[in-house]
């Protein structure tokens, strides 16, 4: 299946019908934007052409809501990728896509255009907690949805879900989890609300409106949520996400975490090669511009540092049950006694050669990176 | 032939000293318009910004009166803060006369009186001058009663001013002409010259200001310090305009300054005499004492690695400030440091901004403290100054620490609060004193451990301002001193050790918990911290443990958003000390310095 060192693609679609009041990615409500987006991709698609040679094992086509995109639509798309770029055989080409969005016309769409993977974003079956989320989707439309998945030919399909805010309870979320299981997905995401700034949930967390979740609750649902899903069978093979069996993981998202090339198209999308990084402008306006006058739409770019190498390999890492590869810790000074801490404290395991998370590492995974980052200073004390 | 007039100008802090200072080089064009700022004197920024004189200065204000006399003012430019006193004492000493500036709204304070005591045991001719008599709050006649009844002088010679606005300047170069008298001494005797400051140089090494009473000295003399009988050939000669004015020779009754090779201001000694080494004055000008540290605290680097960077910071600091000393500290806690003693709070403040600023050094200080004294069984005395040195307790037959004598102007309706305050930090034998209608001057025995801290902020606020603050130290009293040690999970942090009076303890214990509980980041497992003496806990405080810390999503490609965070807490993890297994961020050291919870 997935192959590390075959490049991932990322199409960025911007738009959205309504926009979530939790969600701080880019995206815009006018869809009047589609045809120059369109256009800007067919421009950025021919700037990398001849530099991403070798065929892409992924392509994921995120958003945004793409699944706002018509038959016509991404079926151009689809034809502006396959004309610019080549694919391997076996391809896992996925679309996130809007539980309204789905009907058996698009679904057929989706898979004559060789789409093979489903992710659906149902956040809740709860009708008051999609209020809450401001969802334009109901829980029974997403049973609906979900029905015309399965009497298509979908088989690897995920679901998205949302859980950990205020009020909600353990047993809604059970109840969200065992009737989404009996849908039989192949995936589940499960992403604890985060309320950021800049989002209007995190300005009503900061005007008092809105309250956080505890912290203690917050792991409790963590905790209960990785239990139950693996009780039923599904690895827990990343911070948020689940998968029946490994050939069902996000090979896609795998080339992130395990820092496998990929090139993003599309505002504000992201991407890396040969340790550099570089992400392209936000603003769809600013995107399509940039590309008319001949100009690549990146924003920024960076070349990592062995340094700022080894700090992602370990934040990375840290997040997946893969887990991060012993020479890359006892590589430095101290980390020995670190590394014994933690799994003596059942923070961490090693097993073959591999130092991974347990739950307890999962629920404290953006604190560890730094743990193996001790200098020389400060460790002082293990002197004495 | 020229006249010279040696004098300087005493205030209390902010009544506009290095404001007047300006005005009165202003008006002799010294200095064109151009180059002219605000504080001339002041060249340090710190001092700017504080608005005040940590390093005094001399300057020569040639000027020539109506009937075209032609005079040298040596100003003699003296540091404004309890912390120096020696130091405004010796520039004194090199003055005929003291301009004595009160504000016209906050009127006589308690450094004015400190200042005067000053110039009168030097029998200086005393001129009060009345500041800011351009502000609309200005009380002139009150300020006249309180010159008359408070200091004893006649309010008639007081001179009215506004240095800010350049009223008065005129009368104040009349006065200083007519009243203060020219210098008396014989350029023939031996010579005597009194050493007030002494500035280094990187290009010429040390240059010393003095104050020639008696004698002649020239390039190519041998002078000797007379405190420890050093000798040196003398280079040049000068007086201070703005900048150094290379003179043939300096005489009796001339201010200046001699470049003689001496390398650190450390080998010359403020209030030493000099001489010349082939014919000695028969004996040293009085008055000089070693000036001692008052105030200790542990200096160490952030990182254990920039030990080496902060010994070359430190010699370099010591270049130019004799006044700070340090040897060699280390502490479990936080590896190699040093031990600094420091004139007062203030000195300690500077130096660890100029450290920071000036040197780029990242530093932890632990608790200031005063020296105090331990007299044993076996009959030994021992002074430490060092918590980790505190002698074992069994064997201790009594202990000491310093005393001061505070004097405390303030308005009589502050008097209860300042009377709590006082009482609060362990005060004994008080007295109050009414000089003036609704004013009183307060004095207390204060322990000088009580006021080391944050007294002077405290009285500032309780009295809304107007309560000002002088104190000499006087001696040393019995007191029951105990050791407070501070344990995080079990381990004790030497550095966070501090020695206090026992019924003081349990307070400062709660405090200092508190504090470092607000300032220690949680950690995945839970950190008790304790307050102890000897064994016994009296106070605690627990950080509770993290339970969650795990962002839900990494942002589709973005890592760098990710990284970026963690590479932020990386910066902010070279300000952590590790004690046990536990992070402990500079900002809790600096935190657990402060006493006060309100």
């Amino acid at each position: 299946m997935n192959n590390k060192d075959l490049p991932g693609l990322y199409v960025h679609v911007p738009f959205c019908k309504t926009k979530c009041p939790y969600c701080d990615f880019y995206s815009i409500t006018d869809p009047s934007l589609i045809q120059s987006w369109l256009d800007g991709i067919e421009k950025e698609a021919l700037i990398y052409n001849r530099e991403w040679l070798p065929a892409f094992d992924t392509l994921y086509i995120g958003g945004g809501t793409p699944s706002i995109l018509d038959e016509y639509g991404l079926g151009r798309l689809m034809d502006i990728l396959r004309n610019s770029f080549s694919f391997a055989p076996d391809t896992e080409v996925t679309i996130e896509v809007n539980p309204d969005d789905i009907t058996a016309s698009r679904l057929a769409c989706y898979e004559a255009l060789g789409i093979n993977r489903l992710s659906i974003g149902v956040q809740s079956l709860q009708e008051a907690e999609l209020r809450f989320l401001q969802r334009r989707h109901t829980a029974i439309a997403a049973e609906r949805a979900i029905g015309l998945v399965q009497s298509s030919g979908f088989r690897n399909f995920g679901v998205d879900l949302m859980y950990g805010f205020h009020g909600q309870t353990r047993k809604s979320w059970t109840d969200t989890l065992e009737r989404v299981l009996s849908w039989g997905p192949a995936h589940l995401s499960c992403y604890q609300l985060t309320l950021s700034d800049g989002t209007p949930f995190g300005r009503m967390v900061s005007e008092g409106t809105l309250k956080r979740a505890t912290e203690e609750q917050e792991r409790q649902f963590f905790i209960h949520t990785s239990h139950f899903l693996q009780d039923h069978g599904f690895i827990h093979y990343e911070v948020s996400n689940f998968a029946k069996g490994e050939e069902y993981f996000s090979c896609h998202n795998l080339k992130y975490w395990q820092r496998a090339p990929y090139l993003g198209l599309g505002p504000g999308a992201h991407s890396f090669r040969d340790n550099a990084r570089w992400w392209n402008c936000r603003s769809v306006r600013d995107y399509c511009r940039l590309l008319l006058e001949g100009k690549r739409p990146v924003a920024g770019q960076e070349r990592l540092s062995p340094e700022q190498v080894r700090l992602e390999m370990l934040l990375l890492g840290f997040r997946t049950a893969r887990g991060v590869d012993m020479d890359d810790i006892v590589d430095q000074p101290f980390n020995g006694e670190v590394l014994a801490r933690l799994t003596s404290s059942g923070i961490v395991r090693v097993e073959e050669n591999r130092v991974s998370p347990t739950l307890n590492g999962y629920l404290i995974a953006d604190r560890l990176p730094l743990m193996f980052f001790s200098l020389i200073s400060f460790f002082i004390k293990v002197f004495y | 032939m020229k006249h010279i007039r040696n004098f300087s100008i005493i205030a209390h802090i902010d009544h506009g000293k290095s404001t007047l200072a300006d005005r009165l080089i202003q008006y002799t064009n010294l200095v064109d318009e151009r180059q002219f700022r605000d504080q001339i004197l002041d060249t340090m920024d710190i001092e700017r910004e504080r608005g005040i004189t940590i390093k005094s200065q001399t300057i020569d204000l040639p000027y020539m009166d109506n009937d075209g006399r032609e005079f040298e003012l040596n100003l003699i430019d003296t540091p404004g803060h309890v912390d120096f006193s020696y130091e405004v004492s010796r520039a004194l000493a090199s003055c005929e006369g003291v301009l004595l500036l009160v504000d016209a709204s906050q009127g006589v304070e308690a450094q004015t009186l400190a200042n005067l005591y000053a110039a009168m045991e030097h029998d200086l001719v005393i001129i009060p001058v009345i500041n800011k008599i351009d502000l609309p709050v200005a009380d002139i006649e009150r300020v006249k009663l309180e010159i008359d009844h408070e200091l004893g002088l006649d309010p008639d010679s007081a001179i009215l001013c506004s240095a800010k606005e350049g009223t008065g300047i005129e009368d104040i170069f009349a006065a200083i002409t007519g009243r203060i008298p020219p210098p008396a001494g014989d350029p023939e005797k031996p010579l005597s010259a009194l050493i007030f400051d002494a500035h280094y140089d990187p290009f010429r090494g040390t240059i010393v200001s003095c104050r020639l009473f008696d004698g002649t000295v020239r390039p190519g003399d041998m002078i000797r310090l007379m405190s420890n009988g050093t000798t040196y050939k003398v280079e040049e000669v000068g007086i201070f305009h703005l900048a150094r004015e290379q003179r043939k020779e300096l005489t009796a009754g001339m201010v200046g300054y001699i470049i003689a090779g001496i390398k650190t201001v450390s080998d010359t000694r403020i209030g030493d005499t000099i001489t010349l080494d082939a014919n000695p004055a028969p004996a040293p000008l009085p008055g000089f004492k070693e000036v001692k540290p008052v105030v200790f605290s542990s200096i160490y680097p952030i990182a254990s690695d920039d030990y080496q960077s902060l010994l070359e910071a430190l010699e370099k600091y010591k270049l130019n400030d004799a006044s700070l000393i340090y040897q060699k500290d280390s502490s479990a806690a936080l590896g190699q440091g040093f031990r600094c003693g420091f004139l007062g709070l203030l000195h300690l403040e500077i130096v660890q901004e100029r450290l920071e600023r000036e040197f780029d050094q990242s530093i932890i200080m632990t608790a200031p403290s005063v020296q105090y004294r331990f007299i044993l069984t076996d009959g030994d005395v021992i002074v430490v100054d060092n918590p980790l040195y505190y002698p074992d307790p069994a064997k201790i037959k009594a202990s000491e620490e310093p005393f001061i004598r505070a004097a405390i102007l303030v308005p009589e309706r502050y008097v209860g609060a300042v009377m709590k305050l006082c009482m609060d930090r362990r005060g004994v034998n008080s007295h109050l004193n009414y000089p003036t209608p609704g004013r009183v001057e307060v004095t207390f025995d204060l322990p000088l451990a009580e006021i080391i801290f944050d007294f002077y902020d405290k009285l500032k606020s309780i009295t809304q301002g107007y309560g000002s603050f002088d104190y000499e130290i006087t001696d040393y009293r019995e007191s029951d001193l105990v050791r407070l040690d501070i344990l995080v999970n079990g381990e004790k942090v030497d550095a966070l050790s501090i020695l206090v009076h026992r019924d003081r303890a349990r307070d400062r214990a709660v405090t200092i918990c508190e504090r470092l509980k607000e300032e220690i980041p949680r950690q995945q497992f839970k950190i008790a911290i304790q307050g102890a003496i000897g064994g016994k806990i009296i106070a605690r405080s627990t950080v509770s443990a993290f339970r969650k810390d795990v962002t839900a999503k990494c942002y589709g490609g973005d890592i760098t958003r990710k990284r970026k965070l963690l590479e932020k807490q990386k910066k902010g993890k070279r300000r952590m000390r590790m004690v046990g297994n536990v992070e402990i961020p500079q900002s809790a050291f600096m935190a657990a310095l402060k006493t006060d919870n309100e």
